[in-house]
């Protein structure tokens, strides 16, 4: 919230309409881009666009602008901003609304409303979107009076964007925006950052941490023989990246990145250890199983990285530093809560480590050497494909990774490409994985990856999709290629709901259920091709390269790849639903004995 | 909601919320998604316009009290949150029930409301209805009571709490 860009503020009051004030406060916010699409009840703000510098990204449904907005705020740290409709447009957001609050995705959604005198009539295209999504929401308003509008956008982004981060969604009635009805009169005039803040009585979050907890934690850290960094998405949100490789580096910490930390820590330095969970691989989510000291920055203890719970770290103390206080206690005791940004309780635990010293700090070497042995012993492996099989997804990822900038954005769908992605790629810098990973939204990808884009245009945008998603969203490339927005869709096409198939095929006895997709059906290249993009096919695995770097030299128009993957081919490792981590499956061929020595 | 009026074991919150439209629901809303029982809910504005007071039992056994709060408190409209220890709370609750007590009963009847102090604030050829508000035990006890004689109809309001005052101070 900047008193600088408020210009507004000491100047003479000013008539205008609700539209016109609602379309002034997003500038005034600093939005340069909007994703959306208009119909009756937000006609009126429609009209004021025209005449405002921002840009409006017309997508071709609903849950493709919410998903814009999510991929434009992970790859520029601003929110995203998605205006829609009343009605079906705001049930068609509601999904990418619980993703951002699964994710705490910093997003502003407005939606159109039924004029004030109608609500409650069962109007055309009402709905009562602020009960839909009070859940999905970090904080919903049903706006009733012009003059509220500025008010009420201020309140939305301070929440949006401070704290920890969430969707905020506004519903704007018809009439108090609407030039031809008097409800819309109102005169303009800016709240400050004061007059916010005393408008949200209750809302005071907590940012610093508690200096006697930073203590404690710090000498845990020192004490520590087996430590392990915990870093979650919360880290990215903070942008706390580089404190916390600070603090990595002076502790000697070994550090896990969970699926939506993947970015926050870079996988080739030495401390290292990749994505616990589910897929994580055997290292990282063994070195959290044995270790003596869990550092959780910014993480949650999502039931994808605990495995079975009463199993889970057995050993380990926990200190766990999170901005929302709700989190500490939530799923495990921590040993040592710390409430605040993950940032600032980083760049405190460093000074308080300094103030102990390094050569306090216990040995970590047989712990560093543990890990090595393990890293070497149980790395991500496959078996590349026979001649004349269909490719493996694996390496298609590997060439995908190589033949792209080290900077490239990848965006992927929810399945089993995706943990392959999180697996295969080697993250050099962070918000550069833009992934759905509370609520697993099948057909996130190519809107995330066309947000994405459009916040970063001078960066390689990559969604990496399987064919179940793809078919779910694809039409956002209309969108993409009218708007010019040149993102690349690699679809790992490998005609099945892969992750379901791999289910069935190892919990359900191979008894396959309503997974088969055909790969044929649709056809991809020709597809892409009406919507205005460029398409290949890719079978073999020669063919892999050269159509990377076609794709990859093309900026004027997006591109979809196909790669036709072995449908066989399944995530390793695994942790089997409702066992511990110790229970981990490294490959096709074990059979998830615990293997820790 | 229960029917029992005195959970086995129970958290007494009073939360503090803005008087805005849709804040009850939120906060029920917040019950329900977390799955979090509530025993009895009482709402009303506070001496400051601006401001409401729920009072809300809550059943312990659902969740954790930590959790109901902190998620309590996430709610942006919620202000302060208060938990009650039932030992160091005044707490009060409304009852009106309506009694059959035809000439035969009717003596019996008076007596007993006359004993806990209740009001007869209704009368029928062979009905009373009766109020009392009292701590949330006695009205327990007198619909206990009642019931034999014939309850026809009996409404409480959910109880109410204020922490109970210190007293020490004024001692020494």
């Amino acid at each position: 919230m900047g008193e600088q860009r408020n210009p507004a503020s000491s100047a003479e009051p000013v008539a205008m309409n609700g539209g016109q004030a609602l379309v002034k406060a997003l500038e005034l916010e600093g939005v340069e881009v909007i994703f959306g699409l208009p119909g009756g009840c937000i006609l009126p703000v429609y009209d004021p666009i025209l005449d405002s510098p921002i840009r409006h990204i017309l997508v071709r449904h609903e849950q493709g602008a919410g998903h814009m907005a999510e991929g434009y705020a992970h790859a520029t740290g601003r929110p995203g901003v998605a205006m829609v409709t009343s009605g079906p447009a705001a049930t068609n957001i509601v999904t990418p609304l619980c993703d951002a609050f699964m994710d705490s995705i910093p997003m502003v959604v407005i939606t159109g409303q039924v004029a004030t005198a109608a609500i409650g009539t069962d109007a055309f295209q009402e709905c009562d979107t602020i009960g839909i999504t009070r859940s999905v929401t970090k904080h919903n308003e049903l706006v009733t009076r012009a003059q509220d509008i500025p008010l009420a956008v201020r309140q939305a982004f301070h929440l949006a964007t401070t704290g920890r981060p969430g969707p905020v969604l506004l519903d704007i009635p018809k009439d108090i925006v609407d030039p031809q009805h008097p409800n819309s009169a109102m005169e303009w005039r800016w709240p400050t950052d004061a007059e916010v803040a005393a408008s949200l009585p209750g809302y005071r979050p907590t940012t610093k941490g508690h200096p006697r907890k930073i203590r404690e934690a710090a000498q845990l850290i020192a004490d520590a023989r087996r430590p392990v960094l915990y870093v979650g998405g919360g880290v990215l949100k903070a942008r706390g990246a580089e404190a916390l490789r600070e603090l990595a580096e002076l502790a000697n910490l070994p550090v896990v990145t969970t699926l939506m930390a993947r970015g926050a820590f870079p996988d080739d330095h030495e401390l290292c250890l990749g994505m616990p969970g589910m897929h994580g691989n055997y290292t990282a989510v063994t070195a959290m199983q044995e270790a003596d000291l869990l550092i959780a920055l910014g993480s949650r203890f999502d039931d994808r990285v605990t495995g079975k719970l009463d199993g889970f770290a057995p050993d380990a103390k926990i200190i766990h530093i999170d901005i929302d206080p709700a989190e500490l206690g939530k799923v495990r005791r921590p040993d040592v809560p710390i409430v605040g940004d993950a940032r600032l309780v980083t760049v405190e635990l460093i000074a308080a480590l300094r103030d102990i010293g390094a050569e306090a700090f216990a040995d970590r070497t047989p712990w560093r050497q543990t890990l090595s042995g393990w890293r070497e012993r149980y790395p991500l492996t496959y078996e590349q494909s026979e001649p004349g099989e269909l490719l493996k997804p694996q390496f298609v990822l590997e060439q995908l990774r190589d033949r792209s900038p080290e900077d490239t954005i990848v965006a992927p769908g929810v399945g089993q490409h995706q943990m392959w992605a999180s697996q295969y790629w080697t993250f050099r810098h962070p918000y550069t994985w833009i992934n759905s990973g509370g609520l697993g939204t099948m057909g996130f990808a190519v809107p995330a990856a066309i947000g994405a884009k459009a916040g970063m245009p001078a960066r390689t945008v990559w969604a990496v999709d399987g064919d179940g998603c793809f078919q779910m969203t694809a039409q956002e490339l209309v969108t993409a290629a009218t708007e010019r927005i040149p993102v690349k869709i690699a679809i790992l096409n490998n005609a099945y709901l892969g992750m379901v198939r791999q289910w069935q095929e190892m919990f359900y006895e191979e008894r396959y259920s309503e997974v088969y997709l055909s790969p044929d059906l649709p056809d991809y290249v020709k597809w892409a091709e009406a919507m205005g993009c460029v398409g290949l096919r890719v079978e073999s695995p020669e063919e892999v390269g050269p159509a990377i770097d076609k794709a990859n030299s093309i900026n004027d128009r997006p591109v979809v790849l196909e790669f036709r993957t072995d449908s066989s081919e399944k995530v390793f490792p695994m942790v089997p639903p409702g066992r511990t981590n110790s229970q981990i499956i490294v490959g096709p061929d074990d059979a998830g004995e615990e293997v820790v020595q | 909601m229960n029917r029992s009026h005195q959970p086995a074991r129970h958290h007494l919150l009073s939360v503090l919320v803005e008087n805005k439209a849709g804040v009850l629901a939120r906060v029920a809303s917040l019950f329900a998604r977390r799955g979090y029982n509530i025993y009895s809910l009482a709402v009303a504005p506070t001496d400051d316009e601006r401001l409401s007071r729920i009072t809300i039992v809550a059943d312990a056994d659902s969740a954790p009290l930590e959790q109901i709060v902190k998620q309590l408190h996430k709610l942006v409209n919620v202000i302060k949150i208060s938990e009650l220890d039932p030992f160091d709370a005044v707490e009060q609750e409304l009852m009106l029930c309506t009694v059959n007590a035809d000439a035969a009963t009717r003596t019996q009847v008076l007596g007993l409301c006359d004993v806990f102090g209740a009001r007869i604030i209704d009368v029928g050829h062979n009905e009373l209805t009766v109020s009392l508000c009292d701590v949330p035990a006695r009205l327990d006890d007198l619909e206990d009571l009642l019931a034999p004689f014939g309850l026809a109809l009996v409404q409480r309001s959910g109880r109410v709490a204020l922490p109970r005052l210190d007293r020490s101070s004024a001692l020494g």
